[in-house]
């Protein structure tokens, strides 16, 4: 069984935490199985879904990817850091008010791949939502919903009608 | 209320990550399960050496088809054909050998690499041409089949022989004739599948993202020789189903292992093994069509081949509920289907969003545009000449349900949206395709819903929620038959200890079959109150009347609230409806019973072609359903929608690829296997509605949710050959076969 013999140092969330990893867990496994934040998803495993993404250092990356220690003093934000205290985000709030949200298990890293996307680019295009948006699956096929939930954040197109 | 899109139940936990999926569920001291599998479908399982396994740190226990009860307990929907852990053989790619049980997810995945199994890899059977060769290796031991079972020394497992009239004496202008192919495609939920099981009193807990929790109770039970009663399933929402969540795979394994160690147990899959765990049937149809010079059919003429896995699952049944209706929404005089389920030795093949009927519409479609094309007539003129109109029957001579919408609505409303008359720029072309599934025809659905003191309502029922909003609709239901807003009703789900009987989440059967129980229960519920208002008031019953959340008496309104205050007093009470819903069970039925309704959709789709490379752009795609009723439009749309994008990849990118001689999955994984990005959704997309409030549901509501993908492939076929002259027959409709379609009409 592998130790966990090493110490980082990580910001989640805004809040400092020491934890003790191994050489080889991932930020995806620290977050879920150590931190206990399970909002962030796995799927693949080998970063070609999306599912796991999570901002390290204002960056949106799949933290399936990223090894434990080399998030050592780095700041991690993860769907649940992008929720506000008081209920949804404005994003958050979009993705169910355009019906972007099915099964649910793509969204929390679309939410911050989209978050991402819109704090790196002011004013993004419809095109650079959907190039943005590219390396995250959503077997439920909500991409219209989704672009179109991200586009309003952005000001790009307007609430839908209910 | 009934027909607005109400918020989504659930929604801001899932967009949040508040949402518990089952691998979010932790139970305190489980232990880690990992498989042991071998790299080909088929092998001779020699001696397994665990000792390097079992000294790893953390391993409490490997476990061999040796360590399990003998003979070998095996399970399945309608056939107990697959075993806890391949005995002798393995069947599939992906089939476990072993189980490593330890203290750590690392350390079970790690020990689960040491273990050594000496193995000889067989030549496997994978396509259907070998599944029929009467000298290939036989997939079922035939000590396995019943002992009367014709079948028994075949790769076929089942047969079907459909159809009415005679299609040896029909007559015919023209005939056309041609074989489609469809390759297996796999679900690719984005959550992989997770397991858990703990011993529970005297009984077993498990926890599962299944879409049948009630089917899963009864197969360990029956696995394990409990009374269903000591089964309790948990099933927390799963994320994503489409079918691959309907029937058990570890869980009876875990619940024996877990009893026998008395310790939770968890397993993961990883999304490789969630491919090896799913997948379509593979199919093959060859259909004869007879047609009059005007383009009225004459005949059909069907062989159906589908293609399972190693083991039953429902695949079977995908096979021939589909075949059933492989003449499509047409009037069709005579008719012959004969069907053929094949097994395999790839992963067993299951339901898939549409259960086969996307593919009979593949192969009946695309026949439509041969004849059109062969006889000069207009595509979408030859279907609405033959569509049979309300009250026909597309099945003859077996009593089943008559067509139970004005589907050529449907059609038209396609038509308008895509402008079928209109001109089209060069290297375009367009496509339209038509599309029916039988919904679900037997089975029970129960709901209990209780109306609490304060005027909230309490509703149990066992629906799976797995994106398709099933929690939002039945919360609309309650809430408008209570009178009270959908944010005061809770629905309970995923639990078989608190929610009564569902016979599955599968079909579009949920808005029909538990909406139907649900409306039901509360009808209970409001008649108890109108008898409560009439002893508590002393009033005759029969001059009371029920108004929304109220009963009207001489002197004004009591709200149900007050009624049940004015007759429980301060000690409270509630009021309790049970409802249910049954199709009933016709012996003899091919189906074991009618239709409770017709999915019937049409699909529109215009595209370019670059023909140096074969590419297809997709420009506009519209698909038109008829629902009954939109209880929840936006969810409706997102369902219909949703099915598009599925049907999409489907028809233009996604197969199971097998290796021909040692049976391995060669694309395993999302970016080897491909599934639709936001890169390539249409550029211009609709989802339509036919609302005619003519459904068995409630409100008129018919089932929907698949209707979306039924016709995708045909449509852009269509629109393909429209733009190329090249009809593609075998999908997905790849950029190479269509370079390679286009390179053969030069020469």
């Amino acid at each position: 069984m592998p130790g966990r013999e090493l110490r980082v140092g990580l910001g989640v969330n805004g809040e400092q935490r020491n934890i003790e990893v191994s050489v080889e867990q991932t930020l995806l496994e620290v977050l879920r199985d150590q931190v206990g934040l399970t909002g962030t998803k796995e799927c693949c495993a080998v970063g070609e879904c999306g599912a796991c993404t999570v901002m390290l250092d204002g960056r949106a990356v799949n933290s399936c990817l990223v090894l434990a220690v080399e998030a050592d003093g780095a700041q991690v934000t993860t769907i649940e850091g992008l929720t506000a205290r008081d209920g949804l985000s404005p994003l958050q709030d979009a993705f169910v008010r355009h019906g972007a949200v099915q099964c649910g298990f793509c969204t929390p890293g679309m939410v911050v791949a989209a978050h991402a996307l819109l704090t790196t680019t002011l004013r993004p295009t419809m095109a650079e939502i959907r190039e943005g948006l590219s390396g995250n699956l959503c077997r439920c096929g909500c991409y219209n919903q989704i672009c179109d939930a991200v586009a309003e954040v952005a000001g790009l197109v307007a609430a839908p009608a209910r | 209320m009934i027909g607005s899109s109400e918020r989504r139940i659930g929604g801001a936990d899932r967009a949040s990550g508040a949402q518990r999926y089952v691998a979010d569920v932790r139970l305190g001291g489980a232990l880690h399960v990992a498989l042991v599998h071998l790299d080909c479908a088929r092998a001779r399982i020699g001696p397994i050496d665990a000792t390097a396994a079992l000294l790893a740190p953390g391993v409490v226990a490997v476990v061999t088809a040796q360590d399990l009860p003998q003979p070998m307990p095996r399970f399945g929907p309608t056939y107990a054909d697959r075993p806890l852990l391949a005995v002798d053989e393995t069947k599939f790619h992906g089939e476990p050998v072993a189980a490593v049980l330890a203290e750590t997810h690392e350390a079970a995945r790690e020990a689960a690499a040491l273990v050594r199994v000496e193995h000889e890899q067989l030549p496997a059977v994978v396509s259907i041409g070998q599944a029929l060769d009467p000298g290939a290796p036989l997939v079922r031991d035939p000590a396995l089949r019943a002992a009367d079972d014709p079948l028994r020394n075949t790769n076929r497992l089942s047969e079907w022989h459909f159809g009415w009239g005679d299609v040896d004496r029909a007559s015919a202008d023209t005939v056309i004739e041609h074989v489609y192919g469809a390759a297996s495609t796999t679900h690719f939920a984005i959550e992989p599948h997770g397991f858990m099981a703990a011993p529970d009193g005297d009984g077993v807990a498990i926890w599962s993202s299944i879409q049948h929790p009630y089917v899963l109770q009864r197969l360990v039970a029956a696995t394990i020789g409990l009374p269903v009663a000591k089964v309790r399933v948990f099933a927390p929402d799963p994320g994503g189903g489409f079918g691959g969540k309907q029937h058990a795979k570890y869980e009876p394994l875990l619940a024996v292992l877990a009893l026998r160690i008395g310790r939770p147990l968890r397993l993961v899959l990883t999304l490789e093994e969630t491919f090896q765990s799913v997948r379509s049937p593979t199919f093959e149809i060859a259909m004869r069509t007879g047609f009059r010079d005007d383009g009225t059919i004459t005949f059909q003429d069907i062989v159906v081949d589908g293609m399972l896995g190693a083991y039953a699952d429902i695949g079977y049944r995908v096979v021939s509920k589909a075949a059933y209706l492989a003449c499509g929404p047409y009037r069709v005089p005579d008719a012959r289907i004969e069907v053929r389920a094949l097994l395999s030795h790839t992963p067993p093949a299951t339901a898939l969003r549409g259960f086969g009927s996307p593919q009979m519409a593949w192969a009946f479609e695309s026949q439509m545009d041969a004849a059109a094309a062969q006889l000069g007539l207009d595509r979408v003129a030859i279907r609405l000449g033959n569509l049979a109109r309300r009250g026909e029957a597309i099945v003859r001579g077996a009593g089943d349900t008559p067509v139970d919408g004005d589907w050529a609505q449907t059609v038209q409303r396609a038509v308008a949206w895509i402008g079928w008359d209109t001109p089209l720029p060069e290297g375009h072309g367009r496509g339209l395709a038509l599309g029916i599934k039988s919904s679900a025809t037997t089975g029970a659905s129960y709901a209990i819903v209780r109306l609490l003191h304060d005027g909230s309502a309490t509703v149990m029922a066992g629906t799976s929620d797995m994106g398709q909003g099933a929690r939002t609709v039945i919360a609309q239901i309650a809430a408008q038959e209570l009178g009270i807003g959908t944010e005061r009703v809770n629905v309970v789900m995923g639990d078989t200890g608190a929610a009564p009987y569902d016979m599955q989440t599968s079909a579009s059967r949920s808005t029909v079959f538990m909406g139907t129980a649900v409306l039901n229960a509360c009808s209970e519920i409001r008649k108890k109150l109108r008898q409560m208002a009439a002893e508590t008031y002393r009033m005759p019953e029969a001059t009371l009347e029920l108004d929304g959340g109220s009963v009207r008496l001489p002197d004004g309104a009591r709200s149900f609230v007050e009624i049940m205050a004015d007759t429980f007093g301060p000690m409270l009470g509630e009021v309790i409806g049970i409802g249910e819903r049954r199709g009933a069970h016709i012996p003899g039925h091919p189906l074991g019973g009618h239709a409770a309704f017709y999915e019937f959709s049409c699909t529109a789709s215009e595209v370019s072609v670059d023909i140096e490379t074969g590419e297809v752009q997709l420009l506009r795609h519209v698909t038109v359903s008829d629902v009954g009723k939109a209880l929840n439009p936006t969810h409706v749309a997102m369902q219909d929608e949703g099915a598009a994008m599925m049907g999409i990849g489907q028809t233009l990118m996604e197969h199971l690829l097998f290796d021909p001689q040692s049976g391995r999955i060669e694309n395993l994984g999302a970016l080897d296997y491909r599934i639709l990005t936001t890169k390539d959704v249409p550029l211009e997309m609709a989802s339509l509605t036919v609302e005619n409030e003519d459904g068995p549901g409630p409100y008129g509501s018919k089932g929907t949710g698949e209707s979306g993908l039924l016709s995708t492939a045909p449509a852009i076929a269509s629109a393909i050959r429209d733009a190329t002259g090249v009809a593609i027959r075998d999908l997905p409709i790849t950029p190479e076969r269509i370079w390679a379609a286009l390179q053969s009409a030069r020469r």
